[in-house]
């Protein structure tokens, strides 16, 4: 019923192939569009920006970014912590370096130095794969953390080692520092989300994303039908390190303000957004921001419902917290290893032959 | 993102507003889970316990019953964020988070959104310039103080000379230990000595090499600057490398129990410094009988006399005088947090005040004021005698050297009013 494609008819092949062929998920995806863009902003307070919605933005770029390397390219990759901290600390030198230069215009900078990185760090992908390149990225994820904490000109020499973001401005409006409006915040992590979803969407359905998932799907076949590893690959590295990037110094700059590397981006983070790209589905936009909301959003949801409505020690709802979050991972991976995004599909199918299945 | 509306949908329902009761709303951003909930625990028990007592003994402060709010950060800054935000709407007077880290997040925040913050001997050592910090608070001590005063006693021990010594810092490489760095290179440069620096990450079981390099180097006395379980692996390392126990010291927050049991009798020896007196003060019977065996205790009070949860139950007492002395200001019992700022930094804490309460020179005596929101700086020395399981103190309370300290508070403060366009000056 919901699902209806009576009548949706493809006359061209751009028609064919676009990202939604069905009406109403067109419809769907301009309708998300416009709350989140004009209805949010307007009712948003403190308590949704800074715990619900900015977090969730942030690391939906993080987990596109992700999901771009292992997802769509087959590398695995746990060194998404310490890339997130480049961005970060990259925006941190240019904020405090060029202070007149507007911050969106750092954000991006901060992304295409943690590009270069990144593909620095893919180099060793051209000759070891899976576990072994793992534990490759796992070093960068370390020696980056250590470097950080090592040298002080990263922190510009600051007593205790934490960077902090000073003020600054888009249009008028604080999106950084203390005095922000919670709507400023949402809104410029929204203006980069939706640029750098698009963005990868429209990388991963064209000719370089076939290349990315020709050698995840087998790479010397796709070495014998000319896909080029060495630039597939690096590629793959340097965009999927750029949205990484770019989460990294929105996750300093506009959610959290100051950071200590060892803790805001220690291999944690890293464990956390291949858990977003898992259990939102490898390989899929959607799932990126469905793992993201997941993890996101199942802590508060817990804390909400068992301290604020059940009375709970709040010491008793953490550790229910740690043993349901961890359940439902297993759960997820033995279930439907393809994600949420795969639940999702399995659901529109349903839908669209709803009510008469065959 | 069509995730996102859903959820958002799901969740609406959840979140409840928070009413506006006539009570006094003190958050607890508390941890009791991760790695650093061995000391985390006893010290939010101590000083939930000490509020309940308000309220079952004396009815709350000024005829207001107080409500605690507590909130599980697990030691990490973003849950810690999100605490903040989800109990700011809730009109709470003081936010006390246990955490450097955190504090340095708050810090921008609660001055922004105009409500106090205190950290008891933690945080932001600059946040003693209240001038520059006017929400932010540091009473009784800040860590530069603590700095000094394990240099001041080493300076006793040694008479009045250091010139030559080598002493190692081993410390949580985080804000936290990375913060007397400063003070102690100032101060090895005045008095001559050699500082070794040894970060450990945190949370911080791995420290195997820095032990064997401070036995290779036998420095003659290692600082500790750890908190959680970090404490309890480097006094069973230093055990098992052999390092002399009474030449180890720990600063205020690598000094309790749960730092020293479990390396057992090979713990015997260790000192530590502490900023509060740890006896079986009267006021902690009243917790046993009133709250306790009430069955309102924050815990199980298995954890009363501890270290960590008298200066917790301290932490509170500061809080309930503060409390106390802003209705006295303000003139009326249903304070706000500005009220609250204001009663802080015109704290005085006495003697003849402390006895009253039951807990006689639980703590230096101070008083704060506009310019100085971190009193008087004073720590004592205590060891782990480990056949009696008992903190012995060895010495009174020791003045820092503020001759160092200040100018460097000083500098810093400066550095951030320049850097966030604050102009300072008293509110």
């Amino acid at each position: 019923m919901l699902y209806r494609e009576a009548g949706d008819f493809k006359t061209s092949y751009a028609a064919d192939s676009q990202t939604f062929p069905i009406k109403f998920d067109r419809w769907r995806y301009w309708v998300v569009l416009a709350v989140a863009w004009l209805v949010i902003p307007f009712v948003i307070n403190d308590y949704w920006a800074n715990a619900i919605l900015v977090p969730f933005l942030i690391y939906s770029i993080a987990a596109i970014g992700l999901n771009i390397l292992t997802g769509y390219c087959g590398q695995v990759s746990l060194g998404t912590g310490g890339f997130m901290a480049v961005g970060a600390y990259s925006v941190y030198k240019l904020m405090t370096a060029f202070p007149d230069v507007s911050i969106l215009i750092h954000v991006v900078l901060a992304g295409f130095i943690t590009a270069a990185v990144g593909a620095a760090f893919g180099l060793p992908s051209l000759r070891i794969k899976g576990f072994y390149l793992a534990v490759a990225t796992l070093a960068a994820q370390f020696f980056l953390v250590w470097l950080f904490n090592k040298v002080p000109w990263f922190y510009n020499y600051s007593a205790s080692g934490q960077i902090s973001a000073p003020e600054r401005f888009v249009g008028g409006f604080a999106v950084t520092g203390a005095g922000t409006a919670p709507a400023a915040q949402y809104l410029i992590c929204l203006f980069f989300v939706t640029l750098c979803a698009l963005l990868a969407r429209n990388l991963t359905r064209g000719s370089v994303g076939r290349r990315w998932m020709a050698i995840r799907d087998m790479d010397i076949a796709a070495e014998i039908i000319g896909v080029n590893p060495l630039t597939a690959k690096l590629s793959a590295f340097a965009v999927s390190s750029f949205f990484i990037g770019i989460a990294g110094a929105l996750f300093f700059a506009v959610y959290l303000g100051a950071v200590e590397v060892g803790e805001a981006f220690g291999i944690q983070k890293s464990f956390l957004v291949l858990f977003m790209c898992i259990i939102g589905g490898l390989g899929s936009i959607f799932g990126s921001f469905a793992g993201a909301a997941f993890l996101v959003l199942l802590p508060v949801a817990l804390k909400v419902l068992g301290v604020d409505i059940l009375g709970w020690p709040s010491s008793t709802v953490a550790h229910l917290q740690l043993v349901t979050v961890g359940g439902l991972i297993m759960f997820f991976l033995i279930k439907e290893p393809h994600g949420l995004a795969q639940l999702w599909r399995v659901a529109k199918e349903k839908l669209r032959l709803w009510p008469f299945p065959y | 993102m069509k995730m996102k509306t859903f959820a958002t949908a799901a969740l609406a329902g959840f979140v409840a507003s928070g009413p506006a009761f006539a009570e006094l709303v003190v958050p607890d951003l508390s941890y009791r889970t991760g790695p650093y909930a061995a000391n985390g625990t006893p010290f939010s028990d101590g000083y939930q316990d000490y509020l309940t007592l308000l309220n079952a003994r004396d009815g709350g402060i000024g005829g207001e019953m107080i409500r605690i709010n507590e909130c599980e950060t697990a030691y990490n800054t973003e849950k810690g964020v999100e605490c903040y935000e989800a109990t700011k709407g809730d009109s709470p007077l003081v936010y006390e988070p246990l955490s450097t880290g955190i504090t340095y997040q708050l810090i921008p925040k609660v001055s922004a959104d105009g409500i106090p913050m205190h950290t008891l001997g933690y945080g932001r050592t600059s946040a003693a310039a209240g001038e520059t910090f006017p929400w932010v608070f540091n009473y009784p001590a800040t860590y530069w103080d603590a700095a000094s005063v394990a240099i001041n006693y080493l300076l006793s021990e040694n008479g009045d000379d250091l010139s030559g010594k080598k002493i190692a810092l081993i410390y949580h490489n985080s804000a936290y230990g990375k913060e007397p760095i400063r003070t102690l290179e100032a101060l090895a440069s005045k008095h001559g000595f050699t500082l070794t620096q040894l970060p450990v990450d945190p949370p911080g079981q791995e420290q195997k090499s820095q032990w064997l390099q401070i036995r290779r180097e036998r420095p003659d006395y290692v600082i500790m600057w750890g908190w959680g379980v970090q404490n309890q692996v480097a006094i069973q390392e230093a055990a098992n490398v052999g390092y002399p126990m009474d030449q180890f010291i720990g600063n205020w927050w690598a000094g309790a129990e749960p730092d020293v049991l479990p390396a057992g009798m090979a713990a015997d020896g260790y000192k530590a410094l502490n900023m509060n007196r740890v006896q079986d003060y009267p006021v902690l019977q009243e917790i046993k009988t009133q709250v306790i065996d009430a069955g309102n205790g924050a815990g199980d009070g298995s954890n009363i006399g501890q270290v960590l949860y008298i200066r917790g139950m301290y932490n509170a007492m500061l809080t309930a005088e503060a409390i106390a002395k802003a209705q006295e200001l303000a003139g009326t019992s249903q304070i706000t947090a500005a009220q609250m700022r204001a009663g802080m930094e015109a704290l005085e804490i006495t003697n003849a005040r402390m006895t009253e309460l039951g807990m006689e020179g639980i703590g230096p005596e101070f008083s704060v004021n506009c310019q100085n929101h971190s009193g008087s700086g004073e720590g004592l020395v205590q060891q782990w005698n480990a056949a009696d399981k008992v903190w012995v103190p060895l010495t009174d309370f020791i003045t820092p050297d503020k001759s160092v300290i200040d100018p460097l508070i000083a500098e810093d403060a400066a550095a951030y009013a320049s850097e966030n366009n604050i102009t300072p000056g008293c509110l």
